[in-house]
């Protein structure tokens, strides 16, 4: 049975290709979590086989909860993660509205310059940065993280946020400054509200990369105090010997709040990345 | 308590000159239309009014006071947009009341004038309804509404019937004429549809590139156009144009309403073959190729058979033909 628009042999085709892409990219992720419920000799043994009654041990999990703090660290990645998401959409959202909404003298050269970030990794400034902190007395806090990511989502936040502010109807934005509202309340209630999917996008993007991050915890903020949640997974990375239950009952955990978030954020996301395309 | 002046306004975006001195003078309670091709500047001098837009140069003064530096909210107007405009998050009633809460009007004052509103526009079944709920025409009434609750010195209207479709516009546009009627307020209005202009108008100014054309009232527009763009532009069908070397006439140009010319089939001024006729039931327009005055369009009242092919001789009438000199204006 084919029809003008699909035929089978294509219909095929194309699940063919997207089961193997999901399978590849799953593949890893389902790993993980499949030998984290196992014993060291059942990890070694059958990496690939699911856990049996034989193989079933919470070994990894009780290590991980009994010997670092790490509901200390999952706090301490999530106060990073939300804080530096909140900094990004803010501050991105309000240059975006700025550069799209007011003509002013060099407004081009201004989305140029905080676009460069982009493709400008952060990390080749990590040793000005870290002077920076010695001397501004902020390492070992989370606000050093909170600050760099900040920079260091900001590109991209800018970028998007403000092809998408273009979009938004100065009639609507004319009609509140007919109204009476200032600038601010144009932008907070008539103007962010109409680009929630994009902010879901920036969000998803900006998100992931800042959770994920072993870099500037490790240099920055490597204290017990401050530690994040792939740097504490590090705590069972020995030279010699490596507690592969702990590190992958660390590693299963962490995915959880993420993806929690991503769940949140991924309704809004599909109409962000397709409001662009089609209409 | 409504009146507007207008003088030597210009605005330039960079080196592009949008309006080239625009000088106008409106009356207490008159409505105003502006009217020309996309592009003329009419939207761009709507903005500076409101306030949108700051002119290069020039001031705009309303009900005697010079307002060119005061912000939108403080110059007493109100402005109903093409694309409504609305406020989506918030209900048609708090949609009309934002402004006055804005400006802090009491609440019981609020609800008074959101009253008045709504049952002059027959939006009470909607007031707690969203945009997103809302029919095309029911939310430009909204908007209406929005600027009739403001009570303002100065209506604007931009386009507003522009994102309806043909019935619809009809109707709101009989809507806007009775309204203005019973507020007896001030209107500015901006279009590119003349009907529109010659069925709301008390007073048309028409716009070409940035300057003004010719101000006046609808049939002063349509009997004594002040040049060939002000002919051409006002009357549908468009007025036809004839060269008037091939005519052998002095003028540059000659130029004869389509409603102004006759047709026979056995004698006449020009001989022509019909090219296409278009059949409307109330009128017929006929499009002839002349041999002496090229292709031009006949406005015939009622019913005329004419198959294309047919050959026919078109007459104009001598008291409304006009001439044009070779600078365009009109030669008495």
């Amino acid at each position: 049975m084919s029809t003008a628009t699909r035929s089978l042999p294509r219909t095929i085709g194309a699940h063919a290709i997207l089961l193997t892409y999901t399978a590849i990219a799953l593949f890893p992720v389902i790993l993980v979590i499949l030998n984290s419920f196992k014993s060291r000799a059942g990890i070694f043994g059958a990496p690939l086989t699911p856990p049996t009654p034989g193989t079933f041990d919470l070994i990894g999990y009780t290590t991980v909860i009994g010997q670092g703090d790490f509901i200390h660290y999952f706090q301490n990645s999530l106060v990073v993660t939300v804080a530096s998401l909140f900094f990004v959409l803010l501050f991105g959202a309000m240059a975006a509205f700025a550069l799209s909404e007011y003509r002013f003298r060099g407004n081009s050269m201004m989305g140029l310059y905080l676009a460069l970030g982009i493709m400008i990794p952060i990390r080749l400034g990590t040793v000005a940065i870290l002077q920076l902190m010695v001397a501004s007395g902020l390492v070992n806090t989370l606000t050093a993280l909170i600050l760099v990511y900040t920079a260091q989502g900001l590109p991209l936040a800018v970028f998007i946020l403000s092809e998408f502010m273009k979009q938004v109807s100065d009639d609507l934005k004319n009609a509140g400054r007919i109204d009476g509202l200032s600038e601010y309340t144009i932008f907070f209630r008539l103007v962010l509200p109409l680009v929630r999917p994009s902010m879901a996008t920036v969000a998803v993007f900006t998100m992931i990369p800042i959770w994920n991050d072993l870099w500037f915890p490790l240099i920055l903020a490597p204290s017990e105090e401050t530690k994040t949640v792939t740097l504490g997974a590090q705590l069972f990375l020995g030279q010699f010997v490596t507690n592969w239950n702990a590190i992958l009952a660390a590693l299963s955990l962490a995915i959880m709040p993420v993806l929690i978030l991503y769940v949140i954020f991924s309704r809004q996301l599909i109409r962000g990345i397709t409001s662009g395309a089609v209409k | 308590m409504g009146s507007l002046k207008i003088e030597n306004v210009k605005k330039a975006f960079g080196p592009v000159e949008v309006l080239k001195g625009i000088d106008l003078e409106v009356t207490d309670g008159e409505f105003v239309v502006f009217v020309g091709p996309s592009g003329c500047g009419k939207s761009t001098l709507l903005r500076v009014i409101a306030g949108l837009e700051d002119s290069t140069a020039g001031r705009v003064v309303i009900d005697g006071a010079d307002v060119s530096a005061t912000p939108p909210a403080k110059r007493g107007i109100a402005m109903v947009f093409q694309t409504y405009a609305l406020y989506p998050h918030l209900t048609v009633k708090n949609n009309m009341g934002l402004g006055l809460k804005q400006a802090g009007t009491p609440a019981a004052e609020i609800d008074r004038r959101i009253g008045i509103a709504s049952s002059m526009l027959s939006l009470e079944p909607y007031l707690e309804r969203r945009p997103a709920e809302l029919s095309g025409g029911q939310r430009q009434r909204v908007a209406i509404g929005r600027a009739v609750v403001r009570e303002p010195k100065l209506f604007l209207f931009d386009e507003p019937l522009s994102n309806l479709d043909a019935a619809l516009r009809v109707n709101t546009r009989l809507e806007i004429a009775q309204l203005h009627r019973r507020l007896k307020a001030t209107m500015i209005y901006v279009t590119h549809d003349q009907v529109e202009a010659m069925t709301l108008a008390d007073k048309i100014v028409v716009l070409n590139a940035g300057r003004i054309e010719q101000i006046g009232g609808p049939m002063e527009l349509y009997n004594s156009p002040a040049n060939e763009f002000v002919a051409g532009f006002i009357g549908s069908p468009k007025m036809n144009f004839i060269d008037g070397g091939r005519l052998g006439e002095i003028a540059k140009t000659i130029g004869v309403r389509p409603e102004h010319l006759t047709v026979d089939p056995k004698s006449g001024r020009w001989k022509g073959t019909v090219v296409h006729a278009e059949h409307l039931g109330a009128d017929t327009n006929l499009y002839l190729d002349c041999e002496k005055a090229g292709l031009i369009t006949v406005r015939i009242f009622g019913v005329y058979d004419a198959e294309p092919g047919a050959t026919l001789y078109a007459t104009p009438d001598p008291a409304r033909t006009y001439r044009f000199g070779a600078d365009g204006k009109t030669m008495k």
